[in-house]
């Protein structure tokens, strides 16, 4: 997990349901274990539930920050950012900045691209080979591009999170592996890393938790 | 390696209707209910077929009534309110006998209510659709999974039997993520559409697509005729589901997401020695009665669970003649019902039997 937080703020994107928020939560919960002073930007203006504002009880209680949209699960349907994000760009605390899904969601990024330049980042790609469309290296590729242009800013490197929810075998982590190389290869951006439960792992992979909110 | 894809409810319930042949969306952005819309808009274009965004609900209801008037499978999807303003277009089509596949991914009411998930359409879905003598088919998936098959069922449904077919989901089915596979729904034979308005090129009589009957005799047969394919309906196309039922005390009935919280709540119940089960609905129109009225001989108590204030409720007690006790628990307004709070409910239903 370490190796994902090298910059002062982190930030998460990629395709819509690929497992961002599991990530981001994640990450948070990595940086507080450390007794690192961090906070979670719930940056999300294209899902209205299942989110990272679902985590909150939990991020609250490991230390961690967060910084939720006011409306978060509420039934105002009305995209906004969260009013505290602007304390991202100005304390030295760690950030994961959670985004919402594909270039629409990136968006939400763009306007403050100067102040992520000023402070540094570490922008990661999330890939999962088995949402449908992005599957394929080419469509992903197409698709990163497009957050890049939406966010103005740029990846460092690509997280391969291939999952088929609480179905995910071992095997089907390790199905994923040559198109997210291809993908790496068209995108000349390298692998970040490999997520999956542990149940999952393959070797040098890392850990995640699902946080997913249960409904049963 | 697996062949499932990872979808949300809402995308996986647009791909299934695709790959049912359907290449005609007709409708209007709602939450939580848009990325059918939005998976519709990027993919038919590409795919040989057709999405467009109506000026609003009531206009994408008639483009419907059009669209299956030409035998070509087409869908509209909405979530609560849209479907009340869809509801005179319903009618038509109903009383035109033509095939067409509806979605409600269901939110709070009434009113403008809410974005959060709700099953408070159940009477409007099986009662009150539109107005005038009638019925429409109303499925209720539990799963990703089912938000596919059942979609291809439902097409399947609607042109065999030349009536619209609803798909009554709830918001949390539309945004939740699971693994789905295609492959699961087998396609039935479907009828020739000899009544399709599809050019007559003047090779046979031209075909009438209406709602409107001048003398009140012609009116009355129709619906007389309709009335007898419902009765067919209801004699084969009843679907549900149990678990545990066989020596279960006390049967939870349930449908949709309401069901997966519930069969949890079950299963909680059995570890301490409570002996529940499950009866889960999946066709709400046809009712399963026969089969619920079955376990009545065996059962102690029903305990109905919806996320609303007890509206299949009625339909448990009429299907079992209050034969067994029946009481209900449900959330309402966007709120879910969690297994512990089901299981609290379990364990009131059988105290008041010992």
């Amino acid at each position: 997990m370490k190796r994902l937080l090298q910059k002062r703020i982190t930030v998460i994107a990629g395709h819509f349901g690929c497992g961002k928020t599991n990530i981001a939560v994640n990450l948070a919960l990595a940086l507080a274990e450390e007794g690192k002073k961090c906070c979670l930007v719930d940056l999300d203006i294209v899902n209205p539930y299942f989110r990272s504002a679902d985590n909150e009880k939990q991020l609250k209680e490991a230390g961690v920050r967060p910084i939720l949209p006011e409306f978060a699960n509420t039934n105002v349907d009305i995209p906004s950012l969260p009013k505290e994000y602007g304390s991202v760009f100005v304390t030295d605390e760690c950030a994961v900045i959670d985004v919402g899904g594909d270039s629409d969601g990136a968006t939400a990024l763009g306007v403050h691209h100067q102040q992520y330049e000023a402070c540094g980042y570490s922008m990661y790609y999330v890939y999962n080979y088995y949402r449908p469309y992005i599957s394929d290296p080419r469509a992903a590729a197409i698709m990163l591009k497009e957050i890049e242009a939406s966010s103005r800013m740029k990846f460092c490197g690509i997280i391969n999170n291939s999952n088929l929810g609480v179905e995910t075998t071992k095997e089907d982590v390790e199905a994923s592996f040559a198109s997210c190389d291809e993908l790496c290869r068209l995108t000349e951006l390298p692998l970040a890393a490999v997520t999956a439960f542990p149940e999952n792992l393959p070797e040098g992979g890392v850990p995640i938790k699902d946080v997913t909110r249960k409904l049963f | 390696m697996s062949e499932k894809l990872l979808m949300k409810g809402n995308e996986a319930l647009a791909e299934a209707a695709i790959r049912a042949g359907c290449k005609l969306f007709f409708g209007y952005p709602i939450t939580p209910q848009t990325e059918l819309a939005e998976y519709m808009a990027k993919q038919l274009p590409k795919r040989e077929g057709m999405c467009l965004q109506a000026e609003s609900e009531v206009a994408a209801i008639n483009m419907i009534y059009g669209a299956a008037s030409t035998g070509k499978r087409c869908i509209t999807s909405t979530s609560s309110p849209g479907v009340s303003l869809m509801s005179e277009g319903i009618s038509y089509i109903i009383g035109s006998d033509v095939p067409c596949v509806l979605v409600n991914v269901q939110r709070g009411g009434p009113g403008l209510g809410g974005i959060q998930p709700a099953q408070s359409d159940y009477n409007q879905a099986i009662r009150g659709l539109g107005h005038g003598d009638q019925h429409v088919i109303v499925l209720a998936p539990n799963s990703v999974q089912e938000m596919a098959s059942l979609t291809g069922e439902a097409f399947d449904l609607a042109d065999i039997y030349r009536m619209p077919c609803m798909i009554l989901a709830d918001g949390a089915l539309g945004q939740m993520m699971e693994p789905v596979d295609f492959g699961a729904h087998t396609p039935r034979e479907i009828p020739e559409k000899t009544w399709a308005t599809n050019g007559h090129k003047n090779a046979r009589k031209h075909n009438v697509v209406n709602s409107l009957y001048i003398a009140p005799e012609e009116l009355e047969k129709t619906v007389l005729d309709r009335f007898e394919r419902y009765a067919e309906i209801e004699e084969k196309e009843v679907k549900y589901d149990t678990y545990l039922t066989e020596d279960a005390d006390i049967v939870v009935v349930a449908y949709g997401i309401t069901a997966r919280i519930a069969k949890t709540a079950v299963r909680m119940a059995r570890e301490q020695g409570i002996k529940a089960g499950l009866f889960r609905p999946i066709t709400l129109w046809p009712f399963p009665s026969k089969e619920l009225k079955a376990l009545a001989g065996t059962t102690k108590a029903f305990l109905s669970v919806e996320m609303n204030m007890g509206q299949m409720l009625s339909d448990v007690k009429l299907a079992i003649d209050c034969a067994k006790p029946v009481t209900h628990f449900g959330r309402t307004g966007g709120m879910i019902p969690t297994p512990d709070e089901i299981l609290i409910h379990i364990k009131k239903a059988v105290g008041g039997d010992n």
